[in-house]
């Protein structure tokens, strides 16, 4: 099964391949096309990231999500969710890696099969870092006005935290 | 706008908690640390950006995207109805969607991002409700097999990682469906 997972890239370029061959397409020419054209894409993010990255790495330097995490905790308990995740719940749109590391933080210290460990490895696996994937979209498109984009992620965000939680006590409580 | 105000106000919170909490010089040197951080997530992901979009121009010239999009089309006709008859933008959803559902993150990302950059041509430097649409389903992301998070999990002892599969779907679900009837509901209300 593992192997599985792990040859399904290689696998499915392979097909690809083999199928534009059988469609007499000149695969190597569309291939290089195309990944020239992720060049051009590539240097349109990289200035959005580089902003939101900074303000993403202050922000978590500061401490100022700790002072919220304390600040929220009693809204969480009251809507379902353990409040030990909070810190999660915070950092979750901004960085990936900083969500993992937090998340695998309440794994380790609850153990993976406790109601927090469960919570919270079901809010990452059901979430995406948010910010990360608005910057990269419309930093590559070029858009400036964002328009109701942000608040109706967060919306899906917010649904996706109060479901995880909802989830773990309905399965396994 | 929007990304303006969450812009000036993470680094106006960020200065204002740092001097609280006298931690001034860690976010001096954060700010740094966090441009550079962002060039190289950039390289880093340089090549497996570049390889998918390759493979989706292969997919394209060859009409396979095409098959791929007449599967998903009775779906993303009701998502996207203002492209529903512009097949390019609809190839690349469908791309788009299969990589997410595969749970292959590295690839759906490039592909997504060409599908914005198709969408944004008819409406240049505003994000129109297909795009708004195309975001949030994004970061909502619909993924079948969380492989990352199970690791987490059998790395900390746990006997069965994949345990979590069902709550994983149930709220991925609830969470994209959130995200689509916001979409659908501020669209009506923004202008």
């Amino acid at each position: 099964m593992d192997l599985a997972f792990t040859m399904l890239v290689p696998v499915l370029i392979a097909g690809t391949a083999l199928y534009g061959m059988f469609r007499r397409v000149d695969v190597y020419d569309a291939l290089v096309a195309g990944a020239g054209e992720g060049l051009g894409v590539l240097i349109k993010i990289v200035p959005a990231l580089v902003g939101l990255l900074t303000a993403v790495y202050m922000l978590r330097a500061s401490g100022a999500l700790d002072l919220a995490a304390q600040a929220l905790a009693p809204v969480l308990t009251r809507l379902g969710i353990p409040p030990e995740t909070v810190g999660l719940m915070l950092v979750r749109p901004v960085s990936g890696s900083a969500a993992l590391g937090v998340g695998a933080e309440l794994i380790s210290t609850y153990g993976p099969d406790s109601l927090i460990g469960r919570t919270a490895a079901v809010m990452l696996g059901s979430t995406e870092t948010t910010f990360y994937t608005i910057a990269v979209y419309f930093g590559a498109a070029g858009i400036v006005k964002t328009r109701y984009a942000v608040p109706a992620a967060l919306c899906a965000d917010l649904a996706g935290f109060v479901a995880a939680a909802w989830a773990v006590r309905v399965i396994f409580y | 706008m929007a990304m303006a105000v969450i812009w000036t106000g993470m680094v106006v919170v960020s200065i204002v908690c740092a001097l609280a909490t006298g931690r001034g010089p860690d976010v001096a040197a954060a700010a740094m640390e966090g441009a550079g951080a962002a060039v190289e997530l950039c390289l880093s992901m340089a090549g497996v950006l570049c390889l998918w979009m390759g493979v989706m121009e292969i997919m394209k010239r060859s009409g396979l995207s095409g098959g791929l999009s007449r599967l998903l089309r009775p779906i993303l006709r009701r998502l996207y109805p203002s492209f529903a008859r512009d097949r390019e933008v609809m190839d690349s959803i469908s791309a788009n969607v299969s990589a997410n559902l595969l749970g292959l993150g590295n690839a759906a990302t490039p592909l997504g991002i060409q599908a914005a950059r198709q969408m944004s041509r008819r409406t240049p430097g505003v994000a129109s409700d297909a795009l708004c649409m195309l975001v949030v389903c994004n970061t909502a992301s619909i993924q079948l097999i969380p492989t990352t998070v199970a690791s987490v999990r059998l790395a900390a002892g746990c006997a069965a990682p994949f345990d979590i599969l069902p709550a994983v779907w149930l709220a991925s679900a609830l969470s994209v469906c959130a995200g689509i009837a916001a979409v659908k509901v501020l669209g009506r209300v923004w202008r």
